[in-house]
């Protein structure tokens, strides 16, 4: 059968139908369903999240100053951007306002995380979608070297240094145990690089696995420990003291110049070894431009990086904040997510309950029932599904929608806005990286392109660490030292009822928590975050989310190892135990197994 | 024969001379009473042994564990995956996806019956046939039974594998609970925290390979080695509270001094961890040292004790009988409870968790 959706895509699900699950290399659990045609071309996208834990529910009734650590939980990948989002949500509904310190670290820590998610994505959950691991055992080392060395300054590119990488990989392979990289695609067509160039990415993702636990102590001198560091309504729980009696119990000259020395190393490794690789490999794979999606049409971003505490309007936010419709760049139209018109969910397609199912509802009044259930068409059983029915629900995540569209969040949408905005911070890196690989613009709306926009934010964050450190330092020198305003810090000074909004550019994507309380505490809580956007099924009137839409019209080489599935899909960086979000307005309990 | 890296030429490589080696084996025969060949019995094996098979499966969760086990700084997670285990099934990480993936876990369970082990981060969910948490189209909770039941051992990483965590708190809407309710026939370490913290992984994961046997557990499932002691008892502020210096409110002087974060909150003096020992991040810092005070997070429960900066009571000052409000100078809100003395408190840990209703 043939749809045609009214984001303008053509849906046919008459061919083979090919189901990868689980997801692997994602945060969380998914399943992802297509249809081929006969020339193994995908006609028909099916994304399923696979995973529910009710965080909201359990955070009703609780202290407002406690939801930043539940919802810290929400995932551990992205770890302290949803809490940064909490305390906003909860600042923003008790009016409190935070010192320009609290508001400083924040960022740095935003930012670390920024560069670390990045930074692990491409090397230990999407590398190997591009670099054929076992392909490296053929390379020359002094090929490997050669290259490396012509794009790089990076000291690590000796002959020697590959060969004995490379000899160590050998070992690993003739173990016969081949670990994390078993029954893995290696071989497929698929794969472009050459020997020396896989050699050079294995080398890398070692590297990168050690150096990725340098940048995260960031969050260890600032936040107690990473993943997981500890945030403050009002502030910053780390407190200043450079150099008076018992600075040594907080942030002293010792702390601030152990930070300033991580913010240097991951600039360096970052620009002579992240943007040096993502372009080397992305060389190889130009004529690979599939996984646009809905990049090229509808993409959303509400801003980050406030330069000046307590103001989130647009002019005080370093990432851009808009939406961009129909594909047209030459408007960047304002988001409002108090307006109960523009950001609404259905459920439709989704394992929810809603008393109209045809309307979708603002986060504020957000109304979630469970309600897992499988249509007619569905193969297998109730526990053990063999193909899913999507005309039916099919998901654990709902549709949100901004004034009915169905959006692409994340790097490449906040990319694709800051430089449909003009703002030359986004648009040189860009049209940089577009020239030096010979490509129009409109290679930019791929996977590819996603791929590449993370990297450049990547970049882009490591020099906003050393910005805001270089402000820390400066505003101390100034004689501030306040990290926490503790005015409404006592349940007693704040209001009967108060509701407020919360929101980041968590590494994914748009992330927002809207929040009520009631006698002090939680009424309702929700949280849309970047990979509800990106993963939503279909809404009411037929649109497609973007993980679906990126699937379509993508070939495979071979439908048995969807290498080129698994490659699109990754690009956005799925997080699904943060996309699988519920609030039960009644807080029921629902039908328990035994155990068995 | 293939190149196979051996426990003994990771240990090689990491620095241990042959001598050593050689000690270590004949002091471990000996202790566990293998005879004159038993020696040479056990540096053969150590030698020539593959790598242990891990499968690491995850439930409900949110991916910190993994993503602290990779933060381990000694032993290098790289070290741990390249050359100690053999981590043929990890979600996260894995290249394979969809039935190659679902293939490692059918051939681990016909080839290396009764030989691996599996780690499990996250939880299942009961409710719902279990259909919270699907994997592979089944109930997350149906593969992880098939894949206990041939296991030598269980590790449960996290609070939400030993405890049930965040989606268990209260309500628990999807009845999530921890593995030892559904897996009853196998030996389960418990590493709880949220997350635990690198080295402790990592730490217990070597133990195991380097000694050979599981570690010692305490009564609720956990190694000894990094759970016996209350971050209280190591806290490097633990002066200040024996003193009664106490941070009162936040950015106030005595933060700025370092002061002790009990009046804040802390749950320090009832939650076993390593974090004032071993601390976090290669050891750069705790959450107390960086002015936070603990929540708890590897204690059973943690999440509805009430609110992270509700005071405990009844938290006694080392050798005297009087608490931190007293001793501080500052008006008891409520003086609760039994009086013990402070290495008491263990034995009455239940009665004292119990934090103040009203605000700190």
């Amino acid at each position: 059968m043939t749809i045609q959706t009214p984001n303008g895509f053509t849906l046919d699900n008459s061919g083979k139908r090919v189901v990868v699950d689980p997801v692997t290399r994602i945060e969380g659990h998914m399943r992802v369903e297509v249809n081929l045609d006969q020339d193994n071309v995908i006609r028909n996208a099916v994304s399923t999240g696979t995973m529910w834990r009710g965080i909201e529910v359990i955070l009703r009734g609780r202290d407002p100053r406690d939801a930043w650590a539940f919802t810290e939980r929400i995932c551990g990948v992205c770890t302290g951007t949803h809490a940064l989002t909490s305390v906003r949500a909860v600042e923003d509904a008790l009016a409190i306002k935070i010192p320009e310190n609290a508001n400083t670290i924040r960022n740095i820590m935003q930012l670390t995380l920024q560069a670390h998610d990045h930074l692990v994505h491409f090397y230990h959950l999407h590398a190997l979608d591009w670099v054929d691991v076992v392909s490296a055992l053929k390379a020359d080392p002094k090929a490997t070297s050669a290259l490396a060395q012509s794009i790089s300054p990076w000291p690590l590119s000796s002959p020697g240094y590959f060969k004995d990488v490379q000899g160590r990989l050998g070992r690993f392979v003739e173990s016969g145990q081949l670990g994390p990289f078993k029954n893995g695609y290696w071989g497929s067509p698929a794969y472009k690089l050459p020997p020396e160039a896989n050699l050079m990415a294995v080398a890398h993702y070692l590297e990168a696995l050690d150096f990725q636990k340098e940048i995260v102590k960031i969050h260890t001198i600032y936040g107690g420990k990473n993943p997981h560091p500890n945030w403050l309504v009002g502030g910053v729980p780390c407190a200043i003291n450079v150099d008076g009696t018992g600075a040594v119990g907080a942030v002293n000259m010792e702390r601030l110049n152990y930070v300033s020395s991580i913010v240097d190393q991951t600039n360096d490794f970052i620009d002579q070894v992240y943007l040096p690789d993502l372009m080397a490999i992305a060389s190889f794979y130009k004529d690979w431009l599939f996984g646009g999606g809905l990049s090229s049409k509808c993409v959303m971003s509400y801003g980050d990086i406030p330069e000046h505490a307590n103001d989130y309007s647009e002019k005080s936010l370093k990432l851009p904040r808009g939406a961009i419709v129909n594909g047209d760049l030459s408007q960047v139209l304002p988001v409002d997510l108090r307006n109960p018109e523009e950001i609404q969910e259905f459920v439709v397609h989704s394992w929810y309950k809603y008393p109209d199912e045809t309307k979708g509802l603002h986060p504020w009044d957000g109304v979630t029932e469970p309600n897992f259930a499988l249509g007619p068409n569905t193969k297998g059983t109730r526990t053990n599904i063999e193909s899913i029915d999507e005309s039916a629900k099919y998901s654990w995540i709902k549709a949100p929608r901004w004034k009915g569209n169905a959006m692409e969040v994340g790097p490449l949408a906040r990319w694709v806005i800051g430089y449909a905005q003009g703002k030359p911070e986004f648009k040189e890196p860009v049209q940089k990286v577009l020239t030096d690989l010979g490509l129009p613009v409109t290679a930019l709306f791929s996977t590819l392109g996603r791929t590449a926009a993370r990297a450049l934010e990547a970049q882009w964050a490591a020099g906003q660490m050393r910005y805001f450190q270089d402000k820390l330092i400066a505003t101390i020198k100034a004689g501030d030292s306040s990290t926490a305003n503790t005015e409404k810090w006592k349940p007693e000074t704040w209001p009967a009822e108060a509701k407020g909004v919360g929101f980041t550019e968590a590494p994914r994507g748009a992330l927002g928590h809207w929040i009520r309380i009631k006698d002090t505490k939680i009424e309702n809580y929700q949280c849309i975050v970047p990979t509800t956007w990106n993963g939503s099924p279909r809404d009411p009137n037929g649109n497609i989310g973007a993980f679906e839409a990126s699937l379509m019209n993508t070939p495979m080489a071979d439908p048995n190892q969807p290498l080129e599935i698994i490659r699109t899909l990754h690009s956005f960086d799925p997080c699904l135990a943060c996309s699988t979000h519920v609030m039960s307005p009644d807080g029921q309990e629902m039908t328990k197994v035994q155990v068995r | 024969m293939a190149a196979v890296e051996t426990f003994y030429d990771v240990i090689r490589r990491q620095g241990i001379t042959r001598r050593s080696f050689t000690k270590f084996c004949s002091l471990t025969a000996a202790s566990l009473g293998l005879g004159a060949g038993g020696p040479a019995t056990l540096a053969h094996a150590f030698e020539t042994k593959p790598r242990v098979p891990v499968i690491w499966m995850h439930g409900l969760e949110c991916t910190c564990c993994s993503e602290s086990f990779i933060r381990s700084a000694h032993p290098l997670v790289k070290d741990v995956i390249l050359s100690m285990i053999s981590l043929d099934y990890d979600d996260t990480i894995m290249a394979a996806a969809g039935f190659q993936a679902d293939a490692i876990l059918k051939e681990t369970r016909e080839k290396h019956a009764g030989q691996y082990i599996l780690a499990v981060e996250g939880n299942p969910p009961l409710a719902e046939d279990g259909m919270f948490c699907i994997d592979g189209g089944r109930p997350f909770v149906e593969k992880l039974k098939e894949m206990a039941s041939g296991a030598q051992a269980v590790v449960a990483w996290g609070s939400c594998a030993s405890w049930g965590c965040v989606q268990a708190a209260k309500p628990n809407p999807t009845h999530a609970v921890p593995i030892d309710k559904v897996i009853l026939d196998k030996p389960i370490i418990k590493v709880p925290g949220c997350p635990p913290i690198a080295e402790v992984m990592t730490g217990v994961v070597s133990y195991i390979l380097t000694f050979g046997q599981l570690p010692e557990l305490d009564r609720q499932g956990r190694p000894k080695m990094f759970y016996s002691q209350r971050i209280h008892d190591k806290c490097y502020r633990r002066p200040h509270f024996d003193a009664g210096q106490f941070v009162e409110t936040w950015d106030d002087e005595g933060a700025r001094k370092g002061y002790c974060l009990y009046k804040m909150g802390c749950k320090g003096p009832t939650t076993y961890n390593a974090c004032s020992t071993v601390r976090w991040n290669n050891g750069v810092s705790f959450p107390i040292q960086s002015g936070h005070g603990c929540i708890g997070c590897s204690e059973d429960g943690f999440w509805d004790q009430g609110s992270f900066y509700d005071r405990l009571t009844t938290i006694n000052h080392f050798g005297i009988e009087r608490n931190a409000d007293i001793v501080g100078g500052t008006a008891a809100a409520i003086v609760a409870g039994a009086v013990a003395i402070h290495a008491g408190v263990t034995a009455i840990r239940a009665t004292v968790k119990k934090p103040e209703k009203t605000d700190a």
